[in-house]
């Protein structure tokens, strides 16, 4: 299992357009993507669950990554989050 | 006569009809069925449908209404995708049993509920977009064709609000104006309105049923509106109407028409941009393409420097969605009065002759190279040219092409096609004036900017209002350095433009013209008046 920590940067938090683009990305590993952030977790695949965890600048998540292509979709999933977010 | 008041989203008058447009009121019964695999392929079926009106919407809103307007229908239509909100769905039908049309409303409203009681008003106003494509999907599975309710004439819509997807399916040619009670000034229907060029009320809380069929006046410089108004009222207004459309007809007729003087010289006429999301602008106004896309919005729109793949996806939009126009990218132009903070510019003195545009590229080489790789993958996708900026001896091209070799090569190692493309100079600077021969031999164009070369030539900081008085934007000097440029290019088989503001100075477009420019880029918004003076012009007189 691989495990992401990373702060939100951009100011508008976890939009819909960048969220959309990045669910689309994670549908096509295998691995399971869980996003935490407090005491809330969703699957990270799923982008009305996302969206409603309501991610702003400044928060932390943790997100764990488990499957056979975990080491690629986690390298995806950062590259992204460091790009977008 | 009724006066109705709101607020405004654009300047511009509209007289016709109303015609009071009211969403067909779908009664959703609670039924049982039987078979629900069949329910199950009804549902899916018209999500899927509602998938593909949505990525037509998007398109159809890029073009009506540019880039950013149009994202809000990608959205939609991954929204429709959500594995949460299918399998909800699903589930009704399954396990309740019930019919499509029940199960999309109480799911999809589930969800809108859950944006609705968000804190951040962002996500709250996401539920109207659940609320939108519950919409979509119900029209579906009903029948409905939302565009039916439009009426067969001309008519100012009427309406409680409108949803992003209503508002862009509307029939342009039979949308006088938009009148509602409810929306914002900022909501996407606005904003799409104000893109289309539709004059529109919101938040008129007077709007009333009664009012279909009337005859109404929508004054969108007073933002109000006059339902059944007076002759002296109506006459007044549609002189003003009248004077507003005289001026975007023959600017329409202008469309698809050459700049071509009466004695038949033709001239490139193509457009500045800031961005991708200006390619719209550039496709309304029949630019011949684009002749200064300020590559600085990939910079400052962001937190940290861009990566190449960031930086390829834009030029590649613009290159991709305009060829075979060609658009021509200026390289990075930080520093002087654009700064970054990412970059961590030194602090000058004076920075209008400091570290800026190529000066500082040529220092940060990695930093560039990233931005001429991004530039050479998307060059494989459309008509490119590649601009410097700021370059003062040819020394500076040499390596600029150099580097350009060099990203060439790093590319095809990895596999990239690099496809055909120009290479150009800005000429900015009385230096870069006096060596034009020696820099046209090699490269392909010449683009004067007229900004800085004004600045450089008469050493007046052009943001200093105290200097106005010193300032001849029409400078004899300027006017020769721009002469002796045009004819430097000729010399040596480079083409010479002008992407400054004085290209777009229409009491100087003859002047150019006899000088023997072969392009002007200009705003877009200045094309078509542009055009309609260098059709204008003879040149034997």
């Amino acid at each position: 299992m691989k495990e992401i920590e990373y702060t939100i940067n951009d100011p508008n938090g976890i939009h819909a357009r960048p969220a959309g683009v990045l669910v689309k990305a994670l549908k096509s590993f295998n691995s399971k993507v869980t996003i935490f952030k407090g005491d809330k977790n969703v699957d990270m695949k799923k982008l009305l669950a996302l969206m409603g965890m309501g991610i702003k600048q400044g928060d932390t998540i943790k997100v764990q990554i488990e499957g056979d292509d975990e080491e690629a979709c986690a390298a995806e999933l950062e590259k992204s989050l460091k790009e977008n977010f | 006569m009724q006066v109705a008041t709101g607020k405004s989203v654009l300047n511009g008058i509209a007289i016709g009809k109303i015609k009071v447009y009211t969403p067909p009121k779908v009664v959703i019964s609670e039924k049982l069925v039987d078979d629900t695999d069949a329910e199950l392929a009804r549902f899916e079926e018209a999500r899927e449908k509602a998938i593909e009106q949505q990525n037509a919407l998007y398109e159809k809103a890029v073009i009506d209404a540019g880039e950013d307007s149009a994202e809000v229908f990608s959205v939609h239509a991954m929204m429709l995708e959500d594995d949460d909100l299918i399998d909800a769905t699903k589930e009704i039908i399954q396990t309740q049993k019930h019919n499509a049309e029940y199960a999309v409303k109480t799911a999809f409203n589930n969800q809108a509920r859950v944006f609705a009681e968000m804190d951040d008003p962002y996500m709250k106003e996401r539920s109207a977009d659940i609320y939108d494509i519950e919409q979509a999907v119900l029209n579906i599975l009903f029948g409905i064709d939302p565009e039916s309710m439009q009426g067969n004439e001309p008519a100012i819509l009427v309406a409680n609000d409108l949803t992003p997807s209503e508002t862009v399916r509307l029939d342009k040619s039979k949308l006088l104006g938009i009148i509602t009670r409810e929306g914002s000034l900022n909501s996407h229907t606005a904003i799409l309105a104000r893109s289309m060029g539709i004059p529109a009320l919101v938040q008129c809380g007077e709007v009333a049923s009664k009012w279909d069929g009337k005859i109404a006046i929508l004054d969108g410089y007073n933002a109000c509106a006059y339902i059944e108004p007076t002759e002296d009222l109506m006459i007044s207004l549609r002189n003003k109407r009248d004077a507003d459309t005289k001026q975007k007809a023959l600017l329409q007729e202008l469309k698809g028409q050459s700049n071509t003087t009466i004695d038949g010289k033709t001239i490139k006429v193509y457009a500045n941009i800031g961005g991708p999301s200006d390619i719209g602008l550039v496709q309304q106004n029949d630019a011949g393409g684009v002749g200064l896309f300020r590559s600085e919005f990939v910079y400052l729109n962001s937190k940290d420097y861009p990566t190449e793949e960031e930086q390829f996806n834009a030029y590649r939009l613009a290159v991709e969605s305009l060829a075979p126009k060609q658009v021509i990218i200026r390289t990075c132009d930080i520093g002087a009065d654009k700064q970054v903070d990412y970059m961590n510019l030194t602090k000058e003195e004076n920075p209008a002759m400091g570290c800026r545009a190529i000066r500082l590229c040529l220092t940060r080489r990695e930093f560039f190279k990233t931005q001429l790789k991004a530039l050479l993958r998307a060059s494989a996708y459309g008509n490119l040219g590649i601009m410097f900026p700021m370059i003062i001896s040819s020394r500076e091209l040499h390596e600029c092409k150099e580097l350009i070799q060099e990203c060439t090569a790093e590319l095809e190692e990895k596999g990239y096609t690099v496809g055909k493309y120009s290479i150009g100079v800005m000429i900015e600077t009385p230096a870069a004036v006096m060596i034009a021969d020696e820099l046209a031999e090699e490269c392909d164009f010449l683009s004067i900017g007229t900004n800085d070369l004004t600045q450089y030539t008469l050493a007046i900081d052009r943001q200093n209002a105290a200097l106005d008085p010193f300032l001849d934007t029409h400078h004899p000097a300027v006017l020769k350095e721009i002469k002796m440029t045009i004819e430097a290019g000729h010399r040596h088989g480079a083409w010479v433009g002008i992407c400054g503001e004085l290209g777009s100075d229409l009491t100087l477009t003859e002047t150019f013209l006899r000088y023997g420019v072969d392009e002007l880029s200009v705003n877009p918004v200045s094309i078509l008046p542009l055009r309609k003076v260098i059709r204008g012009i003879d040149l034997r007189k």
